[in-house]
Parts: structure tokens; sequence; C-alpha cells
């Protein structure tokens, strides 16, 4: 078996972090979820426009780096998933 | 007149009510966030308040924390500008029982253009031409055929429930209608729980065009004449132009007529904005009431030469309006493009970050709105409008011409900006010869997939 490929997922602008679609709403994903490529993570929020975040590649969600609502920096670390 | 004015807004708009207060002579208090402690409108100001954190929910949008802003600095009237509180019935109701003179029309005329469907039944009821559509739902595709042959094809089937496009089916003939009848009421279901639709007509590639009014406190409303908006995307204008190519001088009349009578059917007071859309035909159709000033007045200031921003504040005062549209010296033609802070490279992806370089355009022609300065760091937290770039000339195309010079001279580095999108559009043969639609700009950015797998 082939050593698994970690993929790093980083913010591709400044913008606020959202796990969530809404705060009522459960998070779109946690660690240990299967993610399918072009799945949505997370959001991005910068000058009210919202961007989704969404798997590079199909996976495992390992590490989830960033915190909800926090205020990222282009290229911050977000999460990591574990390609298949 | 009012001893001091508050300014319940940020970025260009404060600026822009800041500098006509100063210029009447009028003390200022800007409100601002923790995100916003190096904004311009903040050194601009007389006085400043802060009012909470970086977010808008937790500042800007608090009615307390500015009634209390405006309290303890002594101020008399606040200006809410557009967006944020402008448009928000509560606060307009909160100032006045604070003694407070909201800049603006009254709470229940911010009420009546707000709600839609209460707005439509005032409108009717005032002879403004509404979009021809089935009364109230259609529960069965023969129904529906005889509202469409009513009206006329293409219609729309929509779902009254609203469900943000979802449920919208555009119907060329009956033969379509009767295909496209039963899956509109199931993308209706599961967008909003309620499988109800209505039937309106289609109106095939339309201008989007808009008249400024006035209203003062003693029974005078006028308009000030048109306004094009049709170069926009999803909804968002992109460029504004005034005075419209589509519209004759009997046509304007007509629709000025329209829309005077549309702001006294809401019994409109101050500055207000009546929409229209316009078929190929130049039949033209009630849309709504904007109760408050717009980002594009100034194309209006530059063909009038009148100051909206003043008159808003003198009509607040008790000032009349002692003039019509038609005493004013209207000349020439003026456009506008919004500088947004948006990549058109790369499906508009914001691009906040610091100004390292900061050129105006300036010259014969050319007024630039804006809250930038060098070095300034564009907050993550507002909206992406960072500059409003407005060029005047005799013709049409003179605008133009002054708009591609001053466009080649605007200098936001490093930020990415849609100032290249409007440079490709003012060399544009469609553009040039003015003939404009709402779904114009997909030309330049195709309508992009929604490749979501969620």
């Amino acid at each position: 078996m082939s050593e698994k490929n970690r993929v790093e997922v980083r913010a591709p602008m400044s913008g606020i972090f959202y796990r969530k679609p809404s705060p009522e709403e459960p998070a779109y994903v946690e660690v240990g979820d299967t993610v399918k490529k072009k799945q949505v993570l997370a959001l991005l929020e910068s000058m009210k426009i919202f961007q989704k975040v969404k798997s590079p590649v199909s996976g495992t969600v390992v590490e989830i780096l960033a915190e909800n609502e926090q205020a990222l920096a282009d290229e911050d670390l977000m999460l990591i998933i574990e390609e298949e | 007149m009012f001893k001091k004015i508050l300014v319940a807004n940020r970025g260009e708009i404060a600026v822009r009510v800041i500098r006509a207060c100063k210029e009447l002579g009028i003390p200022t208090v800007a409100v601002y966030s923790e995100g916003d402690a190096e904004s311009l409108h903040k050194k601009l100001a007389d006085e400043s308040v802060c009012i909470g954190p970086a977010q808008s929910a937790k500042s800007y949008l608090v009615i307390d924390n500015i009634i209390n802003a405006a309290q303890q600095t002594g101020a008399d009237a606040i200006h809410p500008g557009y967006g944020y509180l402008s448009e928000n019935s509560e606060f307009a109701r909160t100032c006045e029982q604070n003694d407070l003179v909201f800049i603006g029309p009254s709470a229940q005329t911010i009420d009546d253009s707000g709600d839609k469907i209460n707005a439509k039944r005032l409108m009717r009821a005032a002879g403004v031409p509404l979009i021809p559509s089935s009364e109230g739902g259609v529960n069965t595709v023969e129904d529906a055929i005889s509202v469409a042959c009513e009206i006329g094809f293409p219609v729309m089937i929509k779902a009254s429930g609203g469900g943000g496009g979802r449920g919208i089916r555009i119907c060329e003939d009956e033969a379509s209608l009767r295909e496209e009848f039963p899956v509109a009421r199931s993308e209706a279901r599961i967008a909003c729980g309620n499988d109800e639709v209505f039937v309106e007509k289609c109106i095939v590639k339309p201008r989007h065009i808009e008249f400024q009014i006035l209203a003062d406190q003693h029974g005078n409303t006028i308009h000030l004449g048109e306004r094009e908006c049709s170069v926009q995307r999803r909804f968002q204008k992109l460029i504004e132009e005034a005075p419209s190519t589509a519209l004759t001088p009997q046509l304007r009349t007509e629709m000025g007529r329209a829309a005077v009578a549309a702001a006294e059917a809401v019994n409109y007071c101050n500055a207000g904005t009546v929409e229209f859309l316009l078929d190929q035909d130049k039949n033209f159709y009630f849309i709504e009431i904007n109760s408050r000033i717009q980002v594009e007045h100034p194309v209006t200031e530059m063909v009038t030469g009148l100051d909206l921003i003043k008159e808003q504040i003198r009509i607040a005062a008790g000032g009349a309006l002692d003039y019509t549209y038609e005493d004013l010296p209207t000349r020439g033609w003026a456009i506008e493009c919004r500088i947004n802070a948006e990549n058109p490279d790369f499906n508009f992806m914001p691009s906040p970050g610091t100004l390292t370089t900061f050129h105006a355009p300036s010259g014969f022609g050319v007024r630039m709105d804006t809250h930038l300065y060098q070095g300034y760091a564009l907050p993550i937290y507002y909206d992406s409008m960072i500059a409003k770039l407005i060029t005047f000339g005799p013709t049409r195309e003179a605008a133009i011409q002054t708009m591609r010079r001053a466009l080649d001279e605007l200098d936001v580095s490093p930020l990415k900006t849609t100032k290249s999108l409007h440079r490709e559009i003012m060399d544009d043969d469609e553009f040039i010869r003015g003939k404009i639609h709402t779904g114009y700009i997909l030309k330049f950015v195709p309508e992009e997939e929604d490749d979501d797998e969620d």
C-alpha cells in the first residue's frame, strides 16, 4: 500500500472562515469525514462575498486548522485532506 | 438648519456626505468600527465615535450604538447613506423618538416601499404600470394558459413563495407552458415548501431605467430625469449613465410622471428612486422604490448641476422645492463605473489588501468618489466597492472618451479591480451604440456553472 498523500487546503484570499452554512446549521465537515472532490468544506467571506471552499481531492478530512469565524490571511492553512 | 449631523455609514458615501456638510458649514460626527480606525470618513469628520467591533452586525447595524453616539456628541440629525440602516424603518422611528431628524423618508414610507406586495397594490391604485401577471397563484395548467394568452408570450412561471430563482421557468409558447408548468410546481415545492406558482410576462432583454425623485415636506414632488443602469452582473449595477439612449423627450415625460405618481403613492419625502424595466417596444413597468440616496446619484448630479446630498439635508430641515426638472440647466452626458476590489479574471474573487500606490484620475470632466488613500489597508469586512469613477462630457461619446482615459490613469496597486472589465466595455461596439440590456454583461462574463457536489 502506497503512503497516503496529505493535501493542504489553503485560503485563496484573506477572509473570514466559516465552518457552517449558517449559525444554526451543522458544520460542512468534521475531522474523519469522507469527502468527494469539489465537495464544499467551508465558506470564506471577504468584502461581503462568500466563496465556497471546495475539496481539491477525494479523501478524508484529517485536520481542521482554522476556527469558525476566524479571520484568515491569504494562503493560511485551513484544512488537511488525506487523499484516497 | 441642523447644528451637527452624524453620518451613520462608512466608505465613500460617508466621505461624500461629510464633504457636503463641510461645504454647508455643518459640523459632522463620524461613527466607525474598530476595523475602520484608519478610515477616511473618520479622518475627515470633525468628531468621531467608535461604535463597536469590525463586523457590521456589531457596529454599523446596531441602532442603539448609533443613537447613543448622536446623543453623546449633540448631533441633531442623522444621514444614513445607502445600505446599512438607510432603509430600516425601525431606525428611522428610533431617530424620531429620540428627537433626531432622520435625513430620509418617514418610517411609514420605508415600510410601504419595502413591502413588495403592498407597494404593487399602491402602485396599481396610483395608475403606475406594473409587469402584467396573474392575480395571485394559478392552480392548473389551463388557468396558466389562459393568463398567458391574455398577457402575451413569452411568460415566466415563478414560485409565489420566492425561492431565490428556483422554480422560475420561461415559456415561449403554449406547448412549452404545458411542459414546464408541472416542473415549475415541483421545483417550487422543493425550494420553498409551497407549490403555488404565478404567471408573469417575461420582459425580453429589458433595460433598467430609474428616475431620481425629490419630495419636500410641503407637498412638492419632482423628478430629476432618468439613469440607465442596464450594465449589471448578478443584479449588482456596474455602470450607470444619465441620460439614457433609450428615452425620447416624450417617454421621459411619461416615465417621469409615473415616477412622481409612484412617490406620491407612498407619501414620499426626501430623495428616492423609482426603478422601472423598459422593454424593447418602449413599454415601461414599475419594479420598486428605493427609499434612500443611491450609489449612482452622481450621474444625475453631473447632468442637472444639483448636489443631491445637500438637497437631502435642505429638505430634511424643512426647505421647499421651488423648481422642477424643466427649470434645471440639464446638459451633457455622465457615466459612472463602479470600481470593485474584485478580480474579473478570476470569478470576481475579492481582493482586499494595502494600497502601495494610489493614483486617482483627474482633469476636465472627471470625478472620483472614493475613501481610498495611499497606504490604506482595505478591510475584509466591508463592501468591495472602493471607488466610483464618473466622467462627464457634452455628449455620450465624449463621456466615454474621457472614461477610457480616466480608467487608464487609475492605479490602485496591488489590488485587483473591475477596472479592466470597464475598460473593455468602453471599447465595445454595442456599448458605444447604446445597445445594452440587463443581460449585456454575459457577453464578457459567462455565467459560471455551479459544479458543487454537495
